[in-house]
């Protein structure tokens, strides 16, 4: 089985957001960038099914610029066998990358599609289920568990509420939540090693998707700031202001 | 302008979202139309057709439609378009499995998880974990939008809208639902919840959860919450979980005891009204937002509250 897994280079989710003061975006310049952390699930997921014999074919994606290639190395050092860069330098919105995603997908021909429920710089929480409709797969978003057999996947996914297991014939799409497993650690052996296997490069361009966002983004601002507020001593001090002055007891 | 509104609910009860979602489609302007689509759904439909604002309930009731997957459901909406402007659901788990299924196949964009209604195609969002927030506008003729429920008030339930059956057969399903497994938690739901207590690593185990954090919720008829380290160490179940990768809540009180605050935690509390944090470590990011903080050892103060309130 050949499992697709597409991957985002985003900004590292331990640094302080900055926004730019003239409104246009975030500042992003010389920032540390990494994968997506849902992402590093979704190839972990990937590599454990190889593990198990399960699946045989591991191919990493990501869409972006040159330097995405260092988030395809971090997939391949993990344990992915080729990776493929579809290069572009524009930034292009969920509904772009799922396009390009159909192609790659048809082009691959994965059994099924592996990847994170939102990138952490977006929030979008899109990209799988419009690349699920586009190729007429069945869909399972975060995803807790996932188990393959007789050319079946039975998902558990994480809902409101609760849990909720669904199974669905292959090929398929399946978006990673944060509890489906710990993602490994990439060795240095294995990181030498990924510098080896084949990463291939693609022209965003060349794929005949149209890439211009139909979402305009008018402006960027940093969120309300709330009013400073203040220490108390005691509990009783507390439920007094919480009753006379915060008047929400 | 006409909005259709996909309905939250479990077939028998429809889910308070669905009313905020009303709200922000009012803000939107036009004609708002709900959409039922379940099986023996007969109740939520009249709960529907009770919210003010809604001009009428269309009704799917048949059994593709039982655990409202997101594939039959989706056909059913893209069936459904045509005649509206805009699209708009929850941004609940279900909703934010349905809609962007819904906005591939319209060939459009969908609006995440909007925070507010600048005009009928601009809208407000949260970026980077609500970091930043972006003012988007779509361009494209149909809307497809899911709204944050924190952010809207709830409208009232005074009204009377006509009830109208909907005959759509989607296709044969790929995917079959199995099972559903629901945590039996007392207390109020904690997306709605008007008081929210929290709790962190710091409890240390889930006996020690249960004991501190459960009296105090139980006295305030607050929902119990938790953040991810609380989770990841089993303390409390994952639904529970505060934050960008689980719940957003803003309810009127958030308590937060034994959370440093890292920044995937206060992404999902800090538009809460007040903010209480009690915890040892008086250089802990969450004394940055709250309103009222408390530094000591939580297992003598968070009781010493229990018993103060």
């Amino acid at each position: 089985m050949k499992i697709l897994v597409p991957v985002k280079r985003v900004l590292d989710a331990n640094i302080t957001v900055r926004v730019k003061s003239d409104g246009t975006g975030v500042d992003l310049a010389n920032q540390k960038m990494s994968m997506n952390p849902f992402d590093e699930i979704a190839v972990e997921e990937a590599v454990k099914l190889r593990e198990a014999s399960i699946a045989t074919e591991i191919v990493a994606v990501s869409i972006g610029p040159a330097q995405a290639q260092d988030t395809l190395r971090t997939a391949l050092a993990m344990g992915a066998d080729s990776a493929i860069l579809v290069k572009t330098d524009e930034t292009i919105e969920p509904l772009a990358v799922a396009k390009i995603l159909k192609v790659i997908a048809e082009q691959q021909g994965p059994d099924l599609v592996i990847m994170g429920k939102q990138a952490i710089d977006d929030d979008s929480n899109q990209t799988a289920q419009m690349l699920s409709a586009l190729l007429g797969w069945p869909q399972a978003t975060f995803a807790s568990k996932v188990e393959i057999a007789d050319g079946k996947a039975t998902v558990t996914r994480e809902v409101d509420g609760g849990l909720e297991t669904l199974e669905m014939s292959l090929p398929a799409v399946v978006s990673t939540d944060l509890r489906l497993n710990t993602p490994r650690y990439a060795s240095l052996p294995n990181v030498m090693k990924a510098k080896k296997k084949p990463l291939e490069e693609i022209d965003a361009a060349s794929l005949g998707v149209a890439l211009a966002p139909t979402l305009s983004v008018v402006s960027t601002a940093k969120p309300a700031e709330r009013k400073p507020g203040s220490m108390v001593s005691s509990v009783t001090e507390l439920v007094e202001k919480l009753k006379t002055e915060a008047r929400v007891l | 302008m006409s909005i259709l509104i996909l309905a939250e609910h479990d077939n028998s009860t429809l889910a308070v979202a669905t009313a905020k979602a009303v709200a922000a489609a009012q803000k939107i302007g036009g004609d708002i139309d709900v959409l039922v689509a379940g099986s023996g759904c007969g109740q939520v439909a009249e709960a529907a057709a009770k919210l003010d604002g809604v001009a009428k309930v269309l009704v799917s009731d048949a059994d593709a439609y039982a655990h409202q997957l997101a594939e039959p459901v989706s056909e059913l909406l893209v069936h459904l378009a045509g005649g509206y402007s805009h699209i708009v659901a929850a941004a609940t788990t279900s909703g934010k499995n349905v809609m962007p299924r819904v906005a591939a196949l319209l060939d459009v964009m969908q609006v995440s998880d909007i925070t507010a209604v600048l005009s009928d195609k601009r809208f407000e969002r949260p970026v980077y974990a609500g970091a930043a927030i972006q003012t988007v506008e779509a361009t494209a003729d149909k809307v497809v939008v899911t709204v944050r429920a924190s952010a809207f008030d709830a409208v009232g339930d005074g009204g009377s809208a006509p009830l109208e059956a909907v005959d759509f057969a989607p296709s044969a399903p790929k995917v079959k639902f199995v099972s559903r497994d629901t945590p039996v938690s007392a207390g109020p739901e904690l997306a709605n919840a008007r008081i929210v207590v929290s709790g962190g690593r710091a409890l240390g185990s889930a006996e020690k959860f249960n004991e501190i954090i459960k009296p105090l919720a139980d006295k305030l008829g607050a929902a119990m919450g938790a953040s991810r380290a609380a989770v990841d160490a089993g303390y409390a179940p994952n639904d529970w979980q505060v934050g960008q990768t689980g719940k957003v809540v803003a309810p009127d009180l958030y308590i937060a005891v034994g959370i440093s605050g890292a920044i995937q935690h206060l992404a999902g509390m800090k538009n809460s009204k007040v903010i209480v944090a009690i915890d040892k470590d008086p250089e802990a990011p969450i004394f940055g937002v709250a309103d009222y903080g408390l530094v000591g050892d939580l297992f003598e103060l968070v009781p010493e509250l229990t018993d103060a309130l």
